[in-house]
């Protein structure tokens, strides 16, 4: 059968790309400084000098999404490490070894699952306090149940298969058996769940910045642009477009991507 | 059945236990002491040691969980740090309006859901499929407090269809709060559809390459009554699950919401509680929201069980 192209992968793909450059830009050159304020250029509209417009306290917006896309990109990588190395470590050690250790914590694991994410961050920013570091510990707390189920049922299905057994009866280790032998072959279906991370991170990050508790100001973050653009919404509704589109390719990027690999590991295996 | 469904009661409990005690201790183990924040900081030494033992903060942790779950179930949730008034009453008030919004976007979301989802797999491959599909991809990718926002701009800046702030309190006027909170569920409801969608036009269309689907129309079905009568039983069994996690997940999104549309719910109290360190109420709030979670899941499971007779006891 002839193969047919991967849409979501290379679109996807190519936006993520795109969005990762200008990130990449904004993080060494924005037009204006994020920060300055500048009274004559109040809720200014679009224009050549300023792009997007200006906010209410006449700060470029377009200089603020590029800083601000960068922000939530942070915490969202860092949500990801923390949630797919420590959701690793347990799925590993669990699905590997299994027992009642494993019973034990993919009960707790099951309700974590099930507990909706973004209020489980808000117990954990209830308990460290708001601020960035804060919310990408709480978040990535958050994700390491998804991370977890994932990489267990991964080699749980990998754990008696031939070369498994092979490499047991060599005289390897298990922790090496675990992390030479099984986890590579866990990176195709692990890839698809980070970028699915990635999107779920975003999403979260700006859904907390929303509601005040993640990026304090005046650093910029989209999501608390969108809060901060609301009360200007009629005079200025470009304020709240622009964060929020760049919000949305962002995470469009991420969820094409998860399913471009996704597809891929499929046509790989059919 | 009994059996299946006294079984899968001592599993809740389990875990309501377990999880109820999880959320207590991490709340009890935070720096901070509840008795000095309630007396400011002039208070004695000796004062503050008097309240800790009358709140009986000296007491093992083990008996403290006690005391509070046996409360709990009494139905007091404990003294609010900062408003000095039982926690029940300030979030008994406030669960119709959350419970109410989440109701309506439940609702919304599954009355969109299956009709276009099963359109969709009738019609796969089509103009409309295809359109619906690219459509869906971007709709899951927009944030719900966004599209709040939007839908805040374009029905009541624009079109003047509701008053954005205007929230209008259940006990004043029921329908004219229903009208106010059929927008912010739309919210709510639209990237969770989108993910439904998805999910029963996959699902329907990997049942029809089954076995069965082929023998209903060898005996002389029509499309619509195989799709009807056979198919589309087995193809909602996934989306259940799906419905379930989405109920649970949409509590979660009313909290965004209530802010976008300035509606004094659940989510209200619980964010002011966070920023004042208002510990009981917070601990309140969650313990109510894991318990609903963990129900909804429950019921999940004992529809599955009624929807599907091939799932057994174990």
């Amino acid at each position: 059968m002839k193969r047919k192209t991967n849409k979501n992968l290379i679109l996807g793909g190519l936006l993520v790309g795109i969005m990762l450059c200008m990130i990449a830009v904004g993080f060494f050159w924005t037009p204006y400084d994020p920060e300055a304020m500048d009274s004559a250029d109040k809720l200014a509209g679009v224009s050549f000098s300023h792009l997007m417009g200006c906010d209410n306290f006449g700060r470029d917006i377009f200089s603020r999404v590029l800083k601000g896309s960068g922000t939530t990109l942070f915490v969202a990588v860092g949500t990801v490490l923390i949630g797919a190395f420590f959701g690793m470590l347990i799925g590993a050690f669990t699905g590997y070894f299994g027992g009642i250790a494993d019973e034990i914590l993919m009960r707790v694991n099951d309700v974590l699952f099930a507990f909706p994410s973004i209020l489980l961050a808000l117990v954990f920013i209830s308990l460290l306090g708001s601020g960035t570091y804060n919310v990408i510990i709480a978040l990535g707390i958050a994700f390491i149940p998804s991370f977890a189920r994932i990489v267990r049922s991964e080699f749980i299905r990998c754990r008696d298969m031939d070369y498994i057994k092979s490499a047991r009866l060599m005289g390897a280790g298990s922790l090496r058996i675990m992390f030479v032998h099984i986890l590579p072959n866990t990176v195709p279906v692990l890839l698809s769940a980070v970028m699915i991370g990635f999107n779920n991170a975003v999403l979260a990050e700006a859904g907390m910045s929303y509601l005040g508790i993640g990026v304090q100001p005046p650093d910029a973050s989209l999501g608390r642009m969108l809060s901060e653009a609301q009360t200007y919404l009629f005079s200025a509704p470009g304020y709240a477009l622009f964060p929020g589109i760049t919000l949305i390719l962002l995470v469009l990027g991420f969820s094409m991507l998860a399913e471009g690999i996704r597809e891929q590991n499929q046509s790989g295996q059919g | 059945m009994m059996r299946y469904v006294a079984k899968k009661l001592a599993g809740l409990a389990a875990t309501v236990l377990v999880v109820s005690f999880l959320v207590f201790a991490a709340f009890a183990v935070i720096p901070g002491d509840p008795a000095t924040s309630m007396l400011g900081t002039q208070a004695t030494p000796e004062k503050v040691e008097a309240l800790r033992e009358e709140m009986g903060l000296n007491d093992p942790l083990p008996k403290r969980f006690a005391r509070w779950a046996v409360e709990f179930i009494q139905g007091d949730f404990g003294t609010s740090y900062s408003y000095q008034m039982p926690v029940s009453s300030m979030v008994g008030e406030k669960i119709p309006v959350t419970l109410a919004l989440t109701l309506l976007a439940f609702l919304m979301m599954v009355a969109m859901s299956i009709p276009v989802g099963i359109f969709c797999a009738r019609h796969a491959g089509g103009f409309l499929d295809r359109a619906i599909t690219v459509l869906n991809q971007v709709i899951m990718a927009i944030p719900p407090f966004f599209s709040g926002i939007l839908i805040t701009l374009l029905f009541g800046l624009i079109l003047h269809w509701f008053t954005p702030g205007g929230y209008i309190s259940y006990t004043q006027d029921v329908w004219r709060f229903l009208g106010y909170m059929v927008f912010p569920a739309f919210a709510i409801a639209l990237p969770k559809a989108a993910m439904a969608v998805k999910l029963l036009r996959s699902s329907v269309l990997s049942e029809m390459k089954l076995d069965y689907v082929r023998t209903a129309y060898s005996r002389g079905n029509r499309t619509k009554s195989v799709l009807y009568r056979h198919v589309l039983k087995n193809a909602l069994i996934p989306v259940v699950t799906f419905l379930g996690m989405a109920l649970a997940d949409m509590v979660a999104g009313s909290i965004i919401i209530e802010q976008v549309f300035n509606i004094p719910g659940l989510g209200r109290i619980l964010l002011t509680s966070i920023s004042n360190r208002d510990y009981p109420v917070v601990q309140a709030i969650i313990v109510c929201i894991a318990f609903l979670v963990i129900f909804v899941n429950f019921a999940v499971d004992l529809i599955y069980k009624l929807v599907d007779p091939r799932i057994t006891l174990d």
